[in-house]
């Protein structure tokens, strides 16, 4: 299983496609610290609104590197499932596509092992793509612009975060981001499954994202209990859950605290279910296979 | 004769009005002489922030005063969002400048009656309008001070005193202070919604009013502070 896994591995990481992810991350990060660094002041005045009004605003220390951090994985996090998607999509058909399936189907290999090796190199390219992404836009970010307090703006009201409340916080959430993105390269593995070419599952799992996620965002109360619920992209945001802090009663907040623990773990369990449900599903399918190509 | 008693009541009036306010300035300038032998402090105490939109934890913070009335409050090992009226916890500045001082009779506060003393500055372009101080005349304290201002609303200061008392120097303040509301197109931050019933509406009376309160452990009173601290 583990020279599998190393196989399917080097197959991912000899194609140039894998890697434009990794570049296209590292510009992204990139070009938002460097906005953020020649005028992080126009950014804070836009999330802080009115609040400058009748609060003193020190924008020199907000704008640091864990503030920095949480922008860019608020921009990004997003438009991530598309470059996992260009991986996952892949890894069954473009297989077919290229005519080797068939010929890999005829090893010595179980096909349950076939499509476990392929679905763990998709889990650990999803890793890799976030431990780079982590790496830019937390350590990164760290070394441009140093350490503060996090603040962090949510629609309705403003969380402040001590610095030493804060690396935690990030661990958990790239933990968790990992886990929603592999939700993610699941269901592309699983439309791979079903495609002769890569294209297809590559496009239809950016469109199912795209849908799904406009129907997270969207504000009808109708869809907000009956659909919402039940969509994976709901629970992809689970990770700011980690930077909602609770309160005392005299609306204090407390360090070390999350606000709704329960509800990020079940949003965490959802998308496991997600998981095994969309890469089970793909491996009972290929099971029952006739591959022609 | 019914006119004469009429004339010598409303004369008697007066007297009895300007005595008054001849009183009440008398005490506001006991309380301002006591004022004057603090020419800087710098005090460490821990702030707590209640704003209906804001989380934020308690935090360790530096207040730092020099005469005539500049004042800042410092979270240096962290961010506070200070309200830009911080200027009126400064008693000093309340009492500085030229102003016109009228009794407001007594009152209560804290169960302790107190004096109530208005102060009207005399320079229009001055950015209080009217400050109402709330005067402990046995001790010569302020307890309580509200300030009508022309850019931040009415702001409300409540003073608890204890061993910085013969400074006139609080342990304790709570400073009350005007807010706007907060709001962001959930376009823009993408909550993560988890489910629950959000406990309040925004836009309440309450949601316009915003809290601080700082606790001092410990005054440095007149050692010098350098203006570069005020930048």
């Amino acid at each position: 299983m583990w020279q599998l896994l190393q196989i399917e591995l080097f197959k991912i990481f000899r194609k140039s496609r894998t890697y434009i992810s990794f570049g296209a991350i590292a510009a992204m990060v990139i070009i938002v610290q460097m906005a953020l660094k020649f005028d992080g002041r126009s950014y804070i005045e836009f999330i802080l609104g009115s609040l400058k009004e009748t609060l003193d605003i020190p924008y020199a220390t907000i704008l640091n590197g864990y503030f920095v951090c949480f922008i860019i994985l608020n921009l990004l996090l997003i438009h991530i499932p598309l470059l996992i998607a260009l991986v996952a999509g892949d890894e069954v058909a473009g297989e077919a596509n290229m005519g080797t399936l068939r010929l890999l189907v005829s090893k010595p290999v179980s096909r349950t092992e076939l499509m476990l090796a392929k679905f763990f190199a998709t889990v650990v390219y999803t890793a890799l793509l976030l431990a780079w992404m982590a790496f830019l836009s937390l350590v990164l970010s760290i070394l441009l612009f140093g350490t503060n307090d996090l603040i962090v703006a949510r629609s309705n009201a403003i969380e402040i975060i001590n610095r030493n409340d804060v690396m935690w916080r990030y661990l958990a959430a790239f933990a968790y981001a990992t886990i929603a993105l592999t939700t993610v390269a699941a269901l592309a593995f699983l439309l791979s499954v079903f495609a002769e070419n890569s294209i297809g599952p590559i496009v239809s799992t950016i469109s199912i994202v795209i849908v799904f996620t406009i129907l997270s965002e969207m504000q009808i109360p109708l869809y907000d209990r009956t659909v919402k619920p039940y969509l994976f992209t709901s629970h992809m945001l689970g990770w700011k859950g980690f930077f909602y802090l609770k309160t005392d009663a005299d609306g204090i907040s407390m360090p070390g605290t999350v606000e709704n623990l329960p509800a990020v773990l079940k949003s965490m369990g959802i998308l496991l279910i997600y998981i095994v449900a969309f890469a089970g599903s793909a491996l009972v399918v290929f099971k029952k296979k006739d591959i022609l190509s | 004769m019914k006119k004469i008693c009429c004339l010598l009541a409303l004369l008697l009036l007066a007297l009895f009005e300007q005595s008054a306010a001849q009183d009440a300035e008398a005490l506001v300038k006991k309380v301002k002489s006591r004022l004057d032998k603090v020419n800087d402090y710098t005090a460490t105490g821990e702030m707590k922030t209640n704003v209906s939109f804001m989380k934020v934890p308690a935090a360790q913070v530096k207040v730092y005063f020099k005469k005539p009335d500049k004042i800042k409050i410092k979270n240096e090992k962290g961010i506070s969002l200070v309200p830009k009226g911080t200027v009126s916890i400064s008693l000093n500045h309340l009492l500085g400048g030229q102003y016109q001082v009228l009794d407001g009779g007594a009152d209560k506060v804290e169960g302790l009656t107190v004096r109530v003393v208005k102060l009207l500055p005399l320079d229009e372009s001055n950015e209080v309008v009217l400050s109402k101080l709330y005067i402990d005349e046995a001790r010569l304290l302020i307890l309580k001070a509200k300030t009508t201002t022309r850019e931040n609303g009415t702001n409300e200061l409540e003073m608890e005193y204890g061993k910085y008392a013969d400074q006139a120097l609080p342990d304790k303040i709570v400073f009350t202070f005007n807010t706007l509301e907060y709001k962001l197109p959930k376009g823009v931050t993408f909550d993560y919604d988890d489910g629950s019933q959000k406990k309040k509406q925004t836009g309440t009376a309450d949601d316009q009013r915003g809290k601080i309160e700082i606790t001092f452990s410990s005054y440095i009173i007149n050692k010098g502070v350098p203006d570069e601290v005020f930048k």
